[in-house]
């Protein structure tokens, strides 16, 4: 975004907005000539899905606030008017619930894609750290929004997140008295829930929009890591990344759809289709599977406060990579020990993930452990020794050689 | 984007219309049910189904209020004098011409069903008052006679009717 705007609007009636607002020269420097490494995968499509996704929540989130009702009485009756009664309440709901689902996917992705390719190193570090506050306030979001159906699952896994905070030694207590707004989970809390359950949405719209705006003073990373050198490096944005990113979103769509419209549930867990009872816990508490992960390590650490401090550092340990890994080299293409070790990585977080819906029994609490020692070891050991002792492969000279060959 | 020669339309031309258009009908079709979803649903129009009210136990000359449709209805049984009032008016006179016999149901002229809501701006009349022995609305002072046609005031229409018939003769079902 550095110098003139070449945009000149033909339309005098966009020739007098520009003056005033110079909107279209933003939309058009942004968008439009906006040069895109010419070698950019489908996984680069990921951010874009990401802002359709969260403009999806929002959206169906708004009408169904409409039918909803926050009270510990009413919120599970109201949630089953939606999908009896109102019309078009069903899809609503299912989409909403879905979206949930397939954000987290899509954010999965776009975080692997980001440790894969080195997109967290300089000059890109506040881009990502401002992804990772991005991904704090979206688990924050989803959860709030789980516990409003007022499910079994709601409201136990509202008493085990909040009661999380008991741990921190002295004033823990407090804190949780504080969240609840009472002796225990009720209706002061739900009613917050939902209050902030509708702020966050937009708190993550806002830092979006620092998140882009980071990325194109840095422009994009791209598969080689090098940067773009001349202008054979680059196309513009549209039409190129845009019919390319609209044609990946519609085929991510598709896959949305087929949950909605098919296994609307499969995702889901049926014990919130019974409504919350403060005197049953039932047999097992389990999250959405985009937390199971973090889950497991929390139940992997024998300690209350070991565990709850494991559980955060997992997520906020990733704000750190751009200084725990010390490689010059961004992309893992050219990084065949970190590759292998990235893999590995990966590997772990679906372990983890499956065993956070396991009962912390056994051979799950071994593996659990030994998956949980992997995950940290990852940032805090490995990332920093390869970069000192990594053989890495040749890089190439340009992205466009990179495309073209030796040639270009 | 490289301009082409006006003269061809292009494969690419084909296609970033074909496109646009199927993403118009797709932008389309995503509207419909949020904009659906704000209509009525299926428990409030369950809760607006027609209901019956028993006419028996009405004395003369009382007027009786019930609620359809979140709308006040008044069911008045008139009087032999209320009736004759209602009649000998000079239609032509009237603000809202109407006869009273287009009012009420053949056979069934003691029993007067209006929608109970001010025409003007939808207030509810006050019963038995006013100088046509009607209602008198207090919020603009229209004023109401028995068979609820509006004869003085800013109302421009008279108190409107309900879809009603009679069961029996002893019961009513509005809606």
């Amino acid at each position: 975004m550095s110098g003139h705007s070449t945009y000149q609007p033909q339309n005098k009636v966009l020739q007098w907005l520009e003056k005033r607002l110079p909107i279209g020269g933003l939309i058009y420097s942004s968008f439009v000539v906006y040069p895109t490494p010419r070698n950019l995968n489908y996984l680069w499509t990921f951010g874009g899905i990401l802002a359709f996704m969260l403009g999806v929540q929002i959206v169906t989130g708004i009408v169904l606030a409409m039918h909803y009702t926050p009270h510990v009485d009413l919120a599970f009756k109201s949630v089953e008017s939606i999908m009896r009664d109102v019309n078009f309440g069903w899809l609503l709901r299912y989409l909403h619930a879905n979206g949930a689902s397939m954000f987290f996917l899509a954010v999965y992705v776009h975080m692997f894609r980001g440790i894969y390719y080195g997109s967290y190193k300089e000059p890109r570090e506040v881009l990502w750290i401002l992804g990772v506050i991005i991904y704090l306030l979206m688990m924050a979001t989803g959860f709030m929004g789980y516990v409003l159906v007022w499910g079994q699952m709601s409201f136990w896994a509202a008493t085990v997140i909040t009661n999380l905070f008991s741990a921190i030694p002295g004033v823990g207590d407090t804190i949780v008295t504080w969240l609840w707004g009472g002796f225990a989970v009720g209706n002061p809390t739900l009613n917050r829930f939902y209050s902030l359950h509708y702020l966050l949405p937009f708190v993550i719209a806002g830092v979006v929009v620092l998140h882009i705006w980071a990325l194109h003073v840095a422009g994009q990373n791209n598969p080689t890591g090098i940067e773009p050198k001349s202008d054979k490096d680059t196309v513009a944005f549209t039409p190129y990344a845009t019919i390319k990113d609209g044609f990946f979103m519609a085929a991510f769509c598709i896959l949305y759809a087929w949950f909605v419209f098919y296994v609307p549930n499969f995702l889901g867990h049926a014990d919130n289709y019974i409504p919350a009872n403060p005197a049953v816990t039932p047999a097992e508490i389990v999250p959405e599977w985009y937390y199971l992960p973090f889950y497991a390590i929390l139940r992997s650490i024998p300690d209350k406060l070991m565990g709850v401090i494991a559980l955060f550092s997992s997520i906020l340990v990733l704000a750190f990579i751009p200084w725990l890994d010390t490689s010059r080299v961004r992309s893992a293409r050219y990084r065949p020990l970190f590759k292998q070790f990235f893999w590995l990585w990966v590997i772990a977080c679906i372990g983890l993930g499956w065993l956070g819906s396991k009962q912390p029994e056994g051979i799950y609490v071994i593996m659990s452990r030994i998956f949980t020692v992997y995950y940290f070891a990852f940032f805090l050991i490995i990332m920093p020794l390869l970069g000192i002792f990594e053989k890495t492969k040749p890089l190439p000279n340009s992205i466009s050689e990179s495309v073209f060959g030796a040639k270009a | 984007m490289t301009t082409v020669s006006s003269a061809e339309h292009t494969r690419r031309d084909f296609l970033y219309i074909a496109t646009g258009a199927v993403g118009a009908v797709g932008a389309a079709a995503a509207l419909v049910p949020l904009i659906a979803q704000m209509n009525p649903d299926a428990s409030t129009i369950a809760a607006g189904a027609p209901i019956d009210v028993d006419l028996a136990p009405i004395a003369d000359g009382q007027i009786i209020k019930v609620f359809w449709r979140s709308k006040p209805i008044f069911i008045f049984h008139r009087t032999k004098k209320e009736i004759e009032e209602a009649e000998k008016v000079n239609v032509a006179d009237l603000p809202d011409p109407e006869p009273d016999s287009a009012r009420v149901k053949p056979g069934h002229d003691q029993w007067l069903v209006v929608i109970g809501i001010c025409t003007h701006l939808g207030c509810i009349p006050l019963a038995h008052q006013g100088e046509y022995d009607g209602w008198f609305c207090p919020c603009h002072g229209s004023q109401y006679d028995t068979s609820g046609r509006i004869r003085k005031g800013p109302a421009p229409k008279n108190l409107y009717i309900p879809p009603y018939k009679f069961v029996s003769d002893t019961k009513i079902q509005i809606g």
